[in-house]
């Protein structure tokens, strides 16, 4: 038999009904279309707002009801809609080549000029090594790569004649983006991985131009490495920059949380990556095309490094793409 | 002990969210690493079963091998995109969600209870190569056991976490509301809506115990309750004379 507060909660639970079912409609349908009118917003708004009291009323009346559960669901579903943020991802991507990519970057310029100064000591260090001790060679280069340079040839040479120029720039892309994503991810572990990455990458480049130099084929690697090399390296560093950064906040997090420290610097720093990706694609491009092409003369190939390195510094200098601020615009849109 | 994502709307309601732990994690990983690898196999097998019609050889991959580094690549690397892009690419576009997650019955969410954005997303998957260290998600698996949120460092890093998924669960209102001229009251309504929905999952006798004291309750004649199946057609007829549709 229903006593009186039952009957009362099964008399308001009829009122409000109708209200919960058009919210719902509403919904589905804003949510179908991702778009809507003024009107259906408002009244999406104030159905939020009107469930949001109802939820507390029932959870106080009845709170293991199947009822709670329903309406906590149906309210999550309308928050999930009107606190949706607006914008999309071409607007956020030009955005970030526009002036974000250049903000970090002149943020970061410390940890960049950082770890460039460790990748060149380790370069030094890898040469120094293969110089005074050749055998040591072995710990930087394949079997294979020892072996033609011995015969006097360069494991590049005639590499155009064996794979495709868009595989090989398909593979040399992935590839180097592959290890600009480890060095800014590796910088979760308090930055010491993204230090091994430049520092390993840095004895390996040192350590093969000495072996090649053994040889007298220093000059013909230089060649080979010129077009696409200086670009490939920036961005490499740039992103072991953005991983130190993640290193940092986890190590000294100021007056915030480690882990808030680190999503932040995550958020910041990772928007130097796209415009990373985007390079690489460009330099495995270089690198499929031009590098393994002996009808490109060093003076060209000095010309496509440099010019593509200071396309990337335009780029990074936020001068490219700036537009000229319209004056008194506010950020407020109603 | 379970543990609770609580935050507070703008009208000071708490929506609260139960966190999925590792069980969950590793559960629907595993469902979604079977169905990308078995894609990517299928792709492969696809172009091996195209190419061998092309050109008839003893075993099933040899043509593949022998059709030369453009064809391999080819194959490759659209088996190597499956396998690759499919939690970025899935996670952003069903909101959260994968085939895997989705059976395990959870989702991606953000600290405040959001779906996360594509960049959110995107920063998750990216860290996988670190979580992934050195090898069969380890260093992942000792974050997730060691944070209070049972999370991995990917998800540290774009402030999301898993839970539960009541998101997609029926909104209609109908059993939980009923007719107005409906002689049960909303406690006995939702008694009957439970029984009705664990029907199959209890034992017979206990069940059909259920089932007569829920008559009694209502002061309905229980005596003449009748077989099983009898019983349980009366309890349906009840439920829609509730909810005020024609029995």
């Amino acid at each position: 038999m229903a006593n009186r507060p039952e009957a009362a909660l099964a008399a308001w639970l009829q009122g409000r009904a109708a209200q919960w079912q058009r919210l719902s409609r509403a919904l589905a349908e804003v949510s179908a279309r991702r778009r809507a009118e003024l009107p259906q917003l408002k009244e999406l708004v104030s159905g939020y707002r009107a469930l949001a009291r109802d939820l507390s009323l029932a959870r106080a009346a009845a709170p293991d009801a199947k009822l709670v559960a329903r309406l906590e669901a149906l309210l999550t579903q309308a928050r999930e809609v009107i606190h949706r943020r607006p914008g999309n991802v071409r607007d956020a991507l030009a955005g970030l080549f526009r002036d974000g990519a250049a903000r970090v970057a002149f943020e970061l310029r410390g940890r960049i000029a950082a770890v460039t100064a460790l990748f060149l000591a380790s370069a030094a260090a890898g040469w120094w090594l293969v110089h005074s001790y050749p055998e040591l060679a072995a710990l930087f280069a394949s079997e294979q790569m020892i072996n033609s340079v011995q015969r006097g040839e360069l494991w590049t040479d005639g590499l155009i004649n064996i794979v495709p120029s868009a595989l090989l720039s398909l593979g040399i892309m992935t590839n180097n983006i592959v290890v600009s994503l480890f060095a800014f991810t590796l910088g979760a572990l308090y930055g010491l991985g993204t230090l091994y990455i430049v520092g390993m990458n840095g004895l390996m480049l040192g350590g093969v131009f000495a072996m090649t130099a053994q040889h007298g084929l220093a000059g013909r690697l230089a060649e080979f490495v010129v077009a696409h090399g200086i670009v490939e390296i920036s961005v490499i560093l740039l992103a072991a920059a953005a991983g130190v950064e993640l290193g940092e906040a986890l190590a000294r997090p100021g007056n915030r949380s480690r882990a808030a420290a680190f999503r932040e610097a995550v958020r910041r720093a990772g928007q130097l990556l796209p415009v990373c990706a985007l390079f690489l694609v460009g330099a495995g491009l270089i690198e499929g095309y031009v590098s393994p092409d002996p009808l490109f003369t060093m003076a060209q190939r000095v010309a496509i490094g440099v010019a593509y390195w200071l396309l990337l510094m335009l780029v990074l200098s936020g001068r490219l793409w700036r537009r000229p601020r319209p004056h008194g615009r506010s950020d407020l849109t109603l | 002990m379970e543990e609770k994502l609580v935050v507070q709307t703008a009208d000071a309601v708490e929506v609260e969210l139960s966190v999925a732990g590792i069980g969950s994690r590793s559960y629907a990983f595993l469902i979604d690493w079977h169905i990308r690898f078995l894609l990517a196999l299928a792709w492969l097998v696809l172009i091996a079963v195209l190419l061998g019609l092309l050109s008839p050889a003893e075993d099933f991959f040899s043509p593949l091998v022998k059709a030369g580094k453009v064809v391999l690549y080819a194959g490759l690397l659209p088996a190597a995109a499956i396998y690759f892009l499919y939690h970025p690419l899935l996670e952003i576009v069903m909101q959260g969600r994968t085939p895997g997650k989705r059976m395990a019955g959870i989702r991606i969410v953000t600290e405040r209870a959001l779906t996360p954005d594509a960049g959110a997303l995107i920063i998750r998957n990216v860290f996988r190569l670190v979580d992934s260290l050195p090898a069969f998600y380890v260093l992942g698996l000792v974050v997730a056991m060691f944070t209070a949120r049972q999370v991995r460092i990917g998800d540290l890093a774009a402030g999301t976490l898993l839970v539960y998924d009541t998101g997609k669960r029926s909104l209609d209102f109908d059993g939980v509301i009923g007719a107005s001229s409906s002689r049960l009251s909303p406690g006995d309504r939702e008694l009957l809506d439970d029984l009705l929905e664990r029907w199959r999952g209890l034992d017979a006798p206990l069940r059909r115990g259920l089932a007569e004291k829920f008559l009694a309750r209502i002061g309905e004649p229980v005596a003449s309750s009748g077989t099983e199946a009898e019983l349980r057609k009366r309890l349906r007829k009840l439920r829609d004379e509730s909810r005020g549709k024609p029995a």
